[in-house]
C-alpha cells in the first residue's frame, strides 16, 4: 500500500469509528479526558502501521486494543490499579493482577464490544452529551464534537473554521482539563437535567451545521463538508434519541436548507439569492427527506420546537414554486411563534424580511428599527443590508447607500461583500454624486 | 458525495446464498444496515429478485432479442445496491468491506454517483430532467 493510500485508509476508518472508540475506551477507563488522549494515540500508531503493513481486516478492535494497552501503560505509570485497571488487562492477556483463566484474544473481545448495539448507543450519546457540556465554552464544545464525535483531525476543524491547528488543539486541551476539573462523569445525564443538555447538544450540531451553510469568514460562501458534518451528526442524534420531537426538528432544518445548496451558489462561485435561484436546482431528495423528518417532529405530543418551527418556515419555501407563490404570511406567523419561543436578533430581522415580502418594504423598515434598536446588531452586517435593501426598494436611494456601504464594511464574506457592491453600484445615476 | 455500492455474485456466489439460514442472512444484512443509519450515512437501499425472474433485453441485433432471465452464462448479477453519503471514496471502500455477505463470487463496485450539476446546464434535455426530478422528487 502506498504512503498516501494508507494514510487516507486511516483518515477514512477514523471518520467512521472514532466516535464508537472514544466511547468505548472512556466507558472503560471512566475518564473520557484519558481516552481521547489514547484514542489518539491509537491514530498516531495507525498512521505509521497501517500505510506499511496494509488495513488490518477490522479496523475499529485494531484502534480500540491499541487504545486499552496505551490506557493500561496510563494505569501502570500512574499506579492506579483498580478493578477497571484488572478487567482491561484481563481482558487484554496483560495478566498480573488477573486471576488464572485464558486471556481472550483482545482483537476479538474489541470487535464484540464494538458491535454491542446496546452499549454502542449509550456510548455515543454520552459522548456527545460530555462533549457539549455546559462546563465548556462554545468553541470548545463545537471542536470537542468534531473532534470526538465526527471523526475530524485537529487539522480538518482548523480548516473548517479558518483558525490555525494550534488554536484547535489548545481548545481541545483546554476543554478536556475544564471536564476533568469538574469532575463531569461519562455517562448519560439523569432525567432531571437531560432536557437543558440535549439542548445544548442541539445548540452545537446547528451551529456546525449553520457554519457550513453560510460560512461567516472566507471566500466560500458555503463549506460542504462542514454542513455534511452538522448534517450527520443531526442523522445520528435522531437514531440515538428518537423520541425527541427536536432532533428530528433539527435534522429536518438540515435537509431542507442544505435542498437549496445547489442553486445557493452561482458559476463563479457568488451568492444567488433566493429570489433568483432555479429552484429546478434545489435536491428534492433533501426536501423529501426534510419533510419526513418534519413530519416525525410534529407528531410528537410535546408540539414542535424551536427547530421544527425553524423547518417548518424552510418548508414554506421548499414547497413554494417562486418568491411570489410563497406564503410570506404564514412565514412571518412562524417567526412570531419562533419570537416567542426562542427570543433573538436574527429571528427578529427574519421576521422583517418576511413581512417586507408579505405587507410591503415600509412595514417591514418599521420593525427593522424596532430591532435596530435594541444594539444587538451594532456589529453585523445584516441589519445595514436589510434596511439598506428596504430603502432600495421605497426609493430612498441616499439612505439605501449609506446602509450598503456600512454592510459592506463590517461583512466577513467576501462572496457576500461582493453582491453587496453590486448593489450599490446598481442605485440609480441620479442618486450618485458627481 | 453520493456513492453507489453495487453488489455482485456470480452464479456460484448466488447458488450458495441459496442454502444459507434465510433468517440468519436477514439479521446480518440488518446489522449492517443499522451500522449505517447509526453512522448518518445511508440515503438509500435496495435488493432485486433472483435471476429467475428477470429478462434480458440483447441490443446485439436489430430488432432487440428479449430472453428470459441470464442462465447458464457465468457473470456477476446486480442483486442489490447502497447509495451512501459519505466524506470520500476510501470511505465508501471502508463501509464495503463491511459487507456480512462474502466469500467467492461476491464483490461490491463502487461508483460515485453523478450530480445533474456535472451536465451542460443549458441544453434543453438537461433541463427537462430537472424539471422530472423536480416532480418525482428523485435523489
Amino acid at each position: 500500500m502506498t504512503e498516501p493510500a494508507g494514510r487516507a485508509a486511516v483518515a477514512a476508518v477514523w471518520h467512521i469509528e472514532s466516535a464508537r472508540i472514544v466511547g468505548a475506551l472512556a466507558r472503560y477507563t471512566g475518564d473520557f479526558a484519558l481516552a481521547e488522549d489514547v484514542a489518539q494515540e491509537a491514530l498516531a500508531e495507525a498512521l505509521v502501521t497501517w500505510p506499511r503493513e496494509g488495513v488490518p481486516r477490522h479496523p475499529a478492535g485494531w484502534l480500540l486494543t491499541v487504545g486499552r494497552r496505551r490506557a493500561i501503560d496510563h494505569f501502570r505509570r500512574h499506579a492506579v490499579q483498580d478493578r477497571k485497571y484488572a478487567v482491561l488487562a484481563q481482558e487484554l492477556g496483560e495478566g498480573g493482577t488477573a486471576a488464572g483463566g485464558e486471556p481472550a484474544d483482545p482483537l476479538r473481545a474489541g470487535e464484540a464490544v464494538l458491535w454491542d448495539p446496546d452499549q454502542i448507543d449509550d456510548d455515543l450519546l454520552a459522548l456527545m452529551f460530555v462533549a457539549c457540556h455546559p462546563v465548556l465554552s462554545r468553541e470548545a464544545r463545537i471542536a470537542l464534537t468534531l473532534r470526538v464525535v465526527a471523526g475530524l483531525t485537529s487539522d480538518e476543524i482548523a480548516k473548517a473554521f479558518l483558525v490555525p491547528t494550534a488554536t484547535v488543539q489548545a481548545r481541545i486541551t483546554r476543554a478536556k482539563k475544564a471536564l476533568a476539573a469538574a469532575g463531569v462523569p461519562f455517562e448519560v445525564p439523569p432525567p432531571e437535567q437531560r432536557a437543558e443538555r440535549l439542548g445544548s447538544v442541539l445548540t452545537v450540531v446547528y451551529l456546525i451545521f449553520t457554519e457550513g451553510s453560510s460560512a461567516s469568514a472566507g471566500d466560500a460562501l458555503i463549506r460542504q463538508d462542514l454542513a455534511n458534518e452538522g448534517q450527520r451528526l443531526a442523522r445520528i442524534l435522531t437514531r440515538l434519541v428518537p423520541d425527541e420531537p427536536e432532533a428530528h426538528g433539527l435534522l429536518a432544518l438540515t435537509e431542507l436548507t442544505a435542498a437549496r445548496f445547489p442553486a445557493r451558489v452561482g458559476k463563479d462561485g457568488e451568492p444567488v439569492l433566493l429570489a433568483d435561484q432555479d429552484r429546478r436546482r434545489w435536491d428534492h431528495a433533501a426536501i423529501r427527506r426534510g419533510r419526513a423528518a418534519l413530519s416525525r417532529a410534529q407528531q410528537s405530543e410535546r408540539g414542535v420546537g424551536a427547530y421544527g418551527l425553524q423547518a417548518m418556515i424552510a418548508e414554506c419555501h421548499a414547497v413554494a414554486a417562486s418568491v411570489e407563490d410563497t406564503d410570506w404570511e404564514r412565514i412571518v406567523s412562524l417567526y412570531d411563534a419562533l419570537a416567542h419561543l426562542a427570543p433573538s436578533p436574527v429571528v427578529d430581522l427574519n421576521r422583517a424580511v418576511a413581512l417586507s415580502m408579505a405587507r410591503g418594504p415600509a412595514a417591514a423598515l418599521e420593525a427593522v428599527d424596532a430591532v435596530a434598536a435594541d444594539g444587538a446588531w451594532a456589529t453585523s452586517h445584516l441589519l445595514p443590508s436589510v434596511r439598506g435593501e428596504l430603502l432600495l426598494r421605497l426609493g430612498r436611494g441616499e439612505e439605501a447607500r449609506g446602509e450598503l456601504e456600512r454592510a459592506i464594511k463590517l461583512c466577513g464574506n467576501e462572496r457576500e461583500r461582493a453582491v453587496l457592491r453590486g448593489k450599490l453600484a446598481g442605485l440609480h445615476p441620479s442618486q450618485n454624486p458627481e | 458525495m453520493k456513492y453507489m455500492l453495487i453488489f455482485r455474485a456470480d452464479d456460484k456466489a448466488l447458488e450458495s446464498m441459496a442454502t444459507t439460514d434465510f433468517a440468519a442472512m436477514i439479521e446480518k444484512v440488518g446489522k449492517m444496515n443499522d451500522e449505517l443509519i447509526r453512522a448518518g450515512v445511508l440515503l438509500a437501499a435496495e435488493g432485486l429478485a433472483g435471476p429467475e425472474e428477470s429478462v434480458i433485453v440483447d441490443y446485439s441485433a436489430e430488432p432487440p432479442v428479449v430472453t428470459d432471465g441470464p442462465y447458464g452464462e457465468t457473470k456477476e448479477l446486480f442483486n442489490g445496491f447502497y447509495i451512501l453519503n459519505v466524506a470520500s471514496m476510501q470511505e465508501a471502500v471502508e463501509w464495503a468491506k463491511r459487507s456480512p455477505i462474502t466469500g467467492p463470487g461476491f464483490k461490491t463496485e463502487i461508483r460515485r454517483v453523478t450530480t445533474i450539476d456535472e451536465m451542460p446546464q443549458d441544453n434543453e434535455w438537461i433541463k427537462k430532467e430537472r424539471a422530472w426530478r423536480e416532480a418525482t422528487g428523485q435523489l
